[in-house]
Formats: C-alpha cells, structure tokens, sequence
C-alpha cells in the first residue's frame, strides 16, 4: 500500500497528547474524511497515545496517510518499549484497567477503527497499529 | 591586559557598538527606542569595564554581578516584548567587532598579545551571550506558565443562569489540571448559591475521549453528593457515535444536545416555565426595564 505522507510525533507529556490529536485531525482532514470519521480517528488515537504515554512510559506515533488508487486511509502506529502487556486478551475485553481508568481505551479503540492490530511481549514494549478508510 | 581595553575614547567603541546594533538585524524599532538602547548600551560598558579591571573573567563570579544585573533586567525586557532569542544575543555579540578594532589598535605590533587578547575577550563574550539567552529562556517560560494559570483560570468560569441553575460552558482540552479547577469551581459556586441544578455544557470540547468522559461523571457523582443534579449539553452528533463505539456508559446522566435544552429541563425541573405574552398583555417598554425577571411565570 503506497504511503502518501507520513510524521513521526514524540510522546513524553500530556500535551504531546494533545498535540497528537491535533497533528491526527489535521491528516484527517487533509484526506478528506467527513466529520464523524474525523472526530473517531481523533479519539482513537487520544485513548492509544494516552496509553503510550501511562503504560508504555512515553513513545511515538507514525501517522501515514495510505491508499491506493481505489481508496485512501489513515494508518497511525503506536510504539513504546514500556513493560508491554501481560494478557492482550483481557486488556481487549473493556472494562479493565490497571490504572483506575475506565478501562476502555484500548477496546474503544479498536471499535473506532476499521483495521487493528497490536503486537506486545513482556518487558520488551507495545505497538497497535490502527488504520481508518475514507 | 584586558584593562587596557577601556580608558581612552571609550564614546568611540559605543558609537561604534550602536551602529552595529542599528544596522544588524537584531535591531527592532517597532520594539524599542534608540534612546533606550543607547541607555542599555552605556549601563553594560559602564559595568563591563568595571568587572574587567577587577581581574577576573569568571561572568559568573561576584566581580561580574553588575554585568549580570544589566542583562537580566534587558534579556528579561526583551523576552517580554516578544524579541527573538538570537535578537536578544545579537547585543552581546554585536560588541565584538569593536572591541577586536581596538584589541587590534593597541597590539598591532605584536600578534601573539593581539591573538592572545582578542581569544580572551572573544571567550568573555560568548559566555556573556550565552548568559542573556539562557535568562531570556527562563523569561519566557516564566511568561508560558503565568499565562497557563491565567488560562486555567479564565477558561473555567461559571454562570448563574437563573435562580438555583447554574451553567458550565467548558472550552477546550480537559487535561486533569484542568478538570480538577473545573470540578472544584463548581462544587464551591454550587454551595455558595445554593444551586439545584448544574448544566455542563461542552459544545467546545473538541474531542471526548474515555479520560475526559470518566471526569465528566466523576464531575456529576460529586455534584450529586452536594445535592446538585448535573445535566450535560453540547453532545454533538459526532461525539455522540463516538461515545456509543467507546463503550462509555453515562448510565443515569441526563444529556441534552444544546444548552438550550438542558435549560428548558433544568426550569421544568424547578418549577419554572417561559410563556409567550400575547401583545396586548405587553406592557411599555419603560415599565418592563423596572420589573425584572422578564417573562417568568
């Protein structure tokens, strides 16, 4: 899948967060995405960065905007080398948080996607790929 | 031998100094005034001299106390007025090429002590533009976090709307530093007056995510234990989907998708109701300014 464009942002402070959601609308926007896929996209990638940042202990996002002839997408990667995740399955299922949040982050997260995948070992670190079609 | 530097025809090196300054691009006339640069100028040569005949080039030593003084009082102005960091060192580094002329009048034949004496005042310099960026980087900061609190402070106000009705129209990101100041401003405005119902409004919050959905409720469990209830305005429709996908459960909040609304239920729920008057129940205009309360009924 070609990539059209792509950054890279750090996230070490909560208002790398917030700069993350604004760098993620801006690239949605560009893309043409309406106002409902924007404002999930933007979501999406609050709840991941926010979890980069409070589990993972800070990292990046690469945000590409992707697509083909046929279709254009965004796709944001989020990367940290904090203690990764114990048990993928249970931090998918929603309701379980081990920092007394909602525990909805990471499955409102997927939900608000169309593609979602996340890769973590103990002690080695996360990644969660999301992508949104246009 | 940096003694020597000064002495004699010091008006020439700060006439020479004042043309660089005016010339470069650092110079700012929208920003400052030729008479107070002059003024600036003269106070750092003043205080120049004075360090370097104690001896010492340690700036950061107690001889070099008055140079320090006149760049931070100029660094801490200039961060102020919005000039730029290199703007703001250019006043330093735009006095070495007079003093190099000079360095050089005096050692012309010797160009080991002209070297020896140029790298020495060279070496001063530097630091003393280091020093000014260093302290105007600290003005600045000094300004970012003032103007966070002022920020913090003006962003979360609270309005009586009517009797026991109050409003909170929130606007921007709902960080925790933000959200604690929100909760406890409305908690105290809601023992203070009393209030029965407390309408949060968040047409302005451009993204509700989980964190910002879990201090809304968390906003609304505590209102309610200080007998206020809260209804929630300003659900756009975006929001709303995004919400329902995320899984958040408002459970028994009231929501509403305009202020409008959630006014509308906050009068029904105090009793209160807005009717229409028929024209011929209208009274003068003169009238009506002194009964106020409008149209209550």
């Amino acid at each position: 899948m070609p990539v059209l464009i792509s950054a890279t942002h750090g996230i070490h402070t909560p208002e790398d967060v917030v700069a993350v959601r604004q760098a993620v609308r801006q690239r949605a926007v560009e893309l043409g995405f309406n106002l409902v896929d924007q404002t999930k996209l933007v979501t999406a990638a609050s709840e991941l960065a926010r979890n980069t940042l409070q589990y993972g202990g800070g990292g990046a996002v690469l945000i590409e905007g992707i697509g083909d002839g046929l279709r254009r997408g965004l796709r944001l990667t989020f990367e940290d080398k904090g203690p990764g995740i114990a048990d993928i399955d249970e931090a998918l299922r929603g309701g379980f948080s081990t920092a007394g949040g909602l525990g909805l982050g990471l499955s409102g997260a997927r939900r608000l996607s169309n593609e979602f995948q996340i890769e973590s070992r103990p002690g080695e670190g996360t990644r969660v790929t999301i992508t949104r079609w246009r | 031998m940096l003694t020597e530097l000064f002495g004699q025809d010091d008006a020439a090196i700060l006439q020479r100094w004042m043309d660089n300054q005016l010339a470069g691009s650092g110079f700012r006339p929208d920003r400052i005034s030729r008479a107070e640069l002059q003024e600036n100028a003269t106070q750092f040569l003043s205080a120049f001299r004075r360090a370097l005949s104690s001896g010492s080039t340690d700036i950061h030593g107690a001889d070099w106390a008055a140079v320090r003084h006149v760049l931070d009082v100029l660094s801490a102005s200039r961060a102020e007025r919005g000039f730029s960091p290199s703007e703001t060192a250019t006043f330093i580094f735009s006095l070495k090429q007079p003093l190099f002329d000079r360095i050089r009048g005096l050692h012309e034949k010797d160009g080991v002590k002209l070297a020896d004496t140029t790298w020495e005042i060279n070496q001063i310099l530097d630091k003393l533009g280091l020093y000014t960026a260093e302290v105007f980087q600290r003005s600045r900061d000094a300004i970012i976090a003032r103007q966070q609190q002022e920020v913090l402070e003006l962003s979360t106000p609270v309005v009586a709307l009517w009797d026991g009705i109050l409003a909170l129209p929130l606007i921007g990101t709902l960080d925790s530093a933000r959200t604690q100041i929100v909760m406890e401003t409305l908690l105290q405005r809601i023992v203070d007056s009393g209030a029965a119902i407390a309408i949060i409004d968040i047409t302005g919050v451009p993204t509700v995510d989980t964190l910002t959905a879990q201090h809304l409720l968390k906003t609304v469990a505590a209102a309610r234990l200080m007998g206020a209830d809260c209804i929630i305005s300003g659900i756009r429709p975006q929001i709303a989907q995004t919400i329902v996908h995320l899984g958040v459960e408002l459970g028994s909040v009231v929501t509403k998708a305009t202020l409008a609304d959630a006014f509308r239920v906050a009068l029904q729920r105090t009793g209160l109701a807005v009717q229409k008057q028929l024209p011929h129940e209208r009274k003068p205009p003169a009238e009506r300014d002194r009964t106020s309360g409008g149209s209550e009924a």
